[in-house]
């Protein structure tokens, strides 16, 4: 595996062994990695550290309702192209100065090995993977306005995460390889809380998780508290000065865990501020 | 060639490896990507599954195809004497063992075990719940008889720890989210106001003269009705649909939503609240259906069958029995659908056969109710 670029997890971010060989895996094979997982499992930081340990630049598209795929390639300006011709100063003859490349296109024309990271795909139409098949396969894309191919110089590591909203069609995600990033357990978010809180009183740290854990196996949450809540209440926590007794016993901050207002109602009985 | 094998345990699995797939797969392993089982168990899961609903499928298909480094001889001989008896297909709800470290406790029981054991909770035997031995009812575990385990990608293969995610199991509260999606498409798409390709080309057609266009939002033209049986037989399955109908409530993509109750069968009534005090004339609601209405009937269809087919049936209720009244609304709108929340183990009965020939029925699971929706956007 040394011929590889290897991806070890990074001082910020947690992998595990299954998720670091599926990485390395996706590297080696030049193909895309869709990762799946709940919210707050991380698939965005993923791409993040996998940047930071390759020591690559790291290209972010995040992907609306509306996006289409030919937005990541480049978008020719013709709006403002027409609005110079008429009002203002500029040469519009050169079509060049109104093409800007797109996440994927940057990627492509780079000088150097990138990372790029679709984000929440599954956010856009349907059909939008499927229109990127043959550029993510060849990692070439035609500008017929220019009459040219901007082909990739490095192929870039390509990280797609998907919330599940939609179905993704078949041929995309039989190009992909595929990793679905379960919710951390109770030793793997110690490690984790552990990176952004590395001061943390472990008594506290253990009543907080407890209450953590203790909320989200309680099947009656119509929104379940995910991880970068946790973090959060946990800095409230400390900031209030809370000793672990309150924590346990009372409902300290659980506007910070809880964001759907029939979960916070549904605990009435319980003193919900401190 | 132990990957072919691998290949062919998955498709018999109903995984529908590709292959471009299995040449991936076979170039990470050329290049040397795995080096051991359990790097092949994850990396294969990689490469070939598409989704979570997956795993589970892969995870039979990997036990099966690699189980083949087993126990020691004597504990294989003596299990297998154990197990040779055969017990009756398990019948009744799945038990979780409660069991954390499977292969452990495995190992400690088989030390320990002395005897056969039939139909408990604990020792490796058959039928009961305990999670180790064969034909019994824990959730996961460990068989023994057929293939045994071996190496510990096998033994994580064996736990099935992914089974809650397949998509063609019934509905959990998990699956609420993925069950109320496919029931978005119903929804037309596309919200547009400002047309810029328009009004680039008719700026262009004006020789440079700005014309700005904006195109009309097309509305979701889709009324969705929910029907729900409330009655006792229901009582299993009232938290999975009550849970649904909140959850569908509050998505706001339709036209309307509308939602009623009834009690094993539809008759002259129906109710707007579960409790069953506010109720409506079914010829009022018969009469308001458009071509745009979509109907979902959720009920396991079972009763007694001079509930669906007497028309003297409830006292108060007028003549028409309860199977009239179904056809009527099936012809008054072929966009209807039953879904029923019963496995369908028990559909073998009169008036679920009944129902059936009047409704498509489907189970309430993802896939039930993905093809329900395919039916409900082409009707026939």
């Amino acid at each position: 595996m040394t011929r590889f670029d290897r991806f070890e997890g990074s001082a910020t971010y947690i992998a595990d062994e299954g998720l670091r060989e599926v990485v390395n895996a996706a590297v080696a094979l030049q193909r895309p990695l869709l990762v799946k997982g709940e919210p707050g499992t991380g698939k965005t930081l993923l791409a993040h550290a996998v940047a930071e340990t390759l020591g690559r630049p790291l290209i972010g598209w995040h992907v609306k309702s509306t996006t289409k795929a030919v937005d990541g390639l480049y978008h020719y300006d013709v709006v403002q192209r027409l609005n110079d011709s008429r009002f203002g100063d500029r040469d519009v003859s050169d079509i060049r100065s109104y093409i800007r490349l797109g996440p994927l296109g940057q990627a492509f024309a780079a000088d150097e090995p990138t990372v790029v990271l679709i984000d929440e795909i599954d956010k856009a139409d349907v059909e939008f993977p499927n229109d990127l098949l043959r550029e993510l396969d060849e990692m070439a894309f035609h500008i017929p306005e220019l009459d040219e191919t901007v082909r990739a110089h490095h192929r870039p590591v390509t990280i797609v995460t998907s919330n599940a909203e939609k179905e993704l069609p078949d041929a995309f995600l039989r190009r992909c390889v595929f990793h679905y990033l379960s919710f951390p357990d109770r030793e793997q978010m110690e490690a984790i809380v552990r990176v952004h809180h590395p001061d943390l009183d472990s008594l506290l740290l253990e009543a907080a998780l407890d209450r953590f854990f203790g909320l989200r196996k309680g099947k009656n949450l119509r929104k379940p508290p995910s991880t970068s809540e946790l973090i959060d209440w946990l800095a409230v926590l400390v900031h209030a000065g809370l000793d672990p007794d309150t924590v346990r016993e009372t409902d300290p901050f659980f506007g910070v865990l809880l964001k759907q207002e029939a979960d916070l109602l549904g605990r009435h009985g319980r003193k919900t501020s401190v | 060639m132990i990957f072919g094998h691998l290949l062919l345990s998955l498709r018999a699995h109903g995984l529908p490896v590709g292959i471009g797939q299995w040449r991936t797969f076979l170039e990470a392993m050329e290049r040397g990507l795995a080096v051991g089982t359990d790097e092949l168990y994850r990396i294969g899961r990689a490469l070939l599954c598409r989704s979570e609903a997956d795993f589970d499928r892969f995870d039979l298909a990997f036990a099966h195809a690699f189980a083949d480094a087993e126990l020691p001889k004597d504990v294989r001989d003596r299990l297998a004497e154990w197990l040779q008896r055969r017990v009756d297909p398990p019948s009744g709800p799945r038990v979780d063992p409660g069991v954390p470290d499977l292969w452990k406790e495995f190992l400690e029981r088989v030390r320990e075990q002395r005897e056969e054991h039939h139909g408990g909770d604990r020792w490796v035997g058959t039928g009961g719940t305990s999670p180790f031995g064969h034909s019994g009812r824990a959730s996961r575990g460990i068989r023994v008889g057929g293939p045994g385990g071996g190496r510990s990608a096998v033994r994580v293969a064996m736990e099935r720890r992914w089974e809650n995610y397949r998509t063609d199991r019934t509905l959990d509260v998990r699956d609420l989210e993925v069950a109320l999606r496919s029931l978005r498409k119903l929804v037309r798409d596309g919200v547009y106001a400002f047309d810029l390709e328009q009004t680039v080309k008719r700026t262009c057609d004006n020789a440079g003269d700005i014309e700005i266009v904006e195109s009309r939002e097309r509305q979701n033209q889709v009324h969705l009705v929910l029907l729900m049986d409330a009655g006792g037989s229901m009582a299993p399955h009232h938290d999975r649909v009550s849970k649904l109908f909140s959850a569908a409530a509050r998505t706001k993509t339709f036209k309307s939503f509308t939602s009623y109750s009834f009690h094993n069968c539809v008759y002259g009534w129906l109710y707007r609240d579960i409790e069953q005090l506010d109720r409506v004339p079914t010829e009022k609601v018969l009469r308001g259906l458009t071509p745009h209405h979509r109907l979902i009937f959720v009920g396991d269809a079972s009763m007694a069958p001079y509930e669906l087919f007497s028309p003297f049936s409830w006292p108060g209720q007028d003549s028409l029995a309860g199977i009239d009244w179904l056809a009527r609304i099936r012809s008054r709108c072929r966009a209807s659908v039953w879904i029923n929340p019963d496995p369908r183990l028990y559909w073998n009965h009169p008036t679920v056969d009944a129902i059936g020939r009047t409704f498509p029925m489907f189970d309430l699971s993802v896939d039930g109710l993905n093809r329900a929706v395919r039916k409900l956007r082409a009707p026939v």
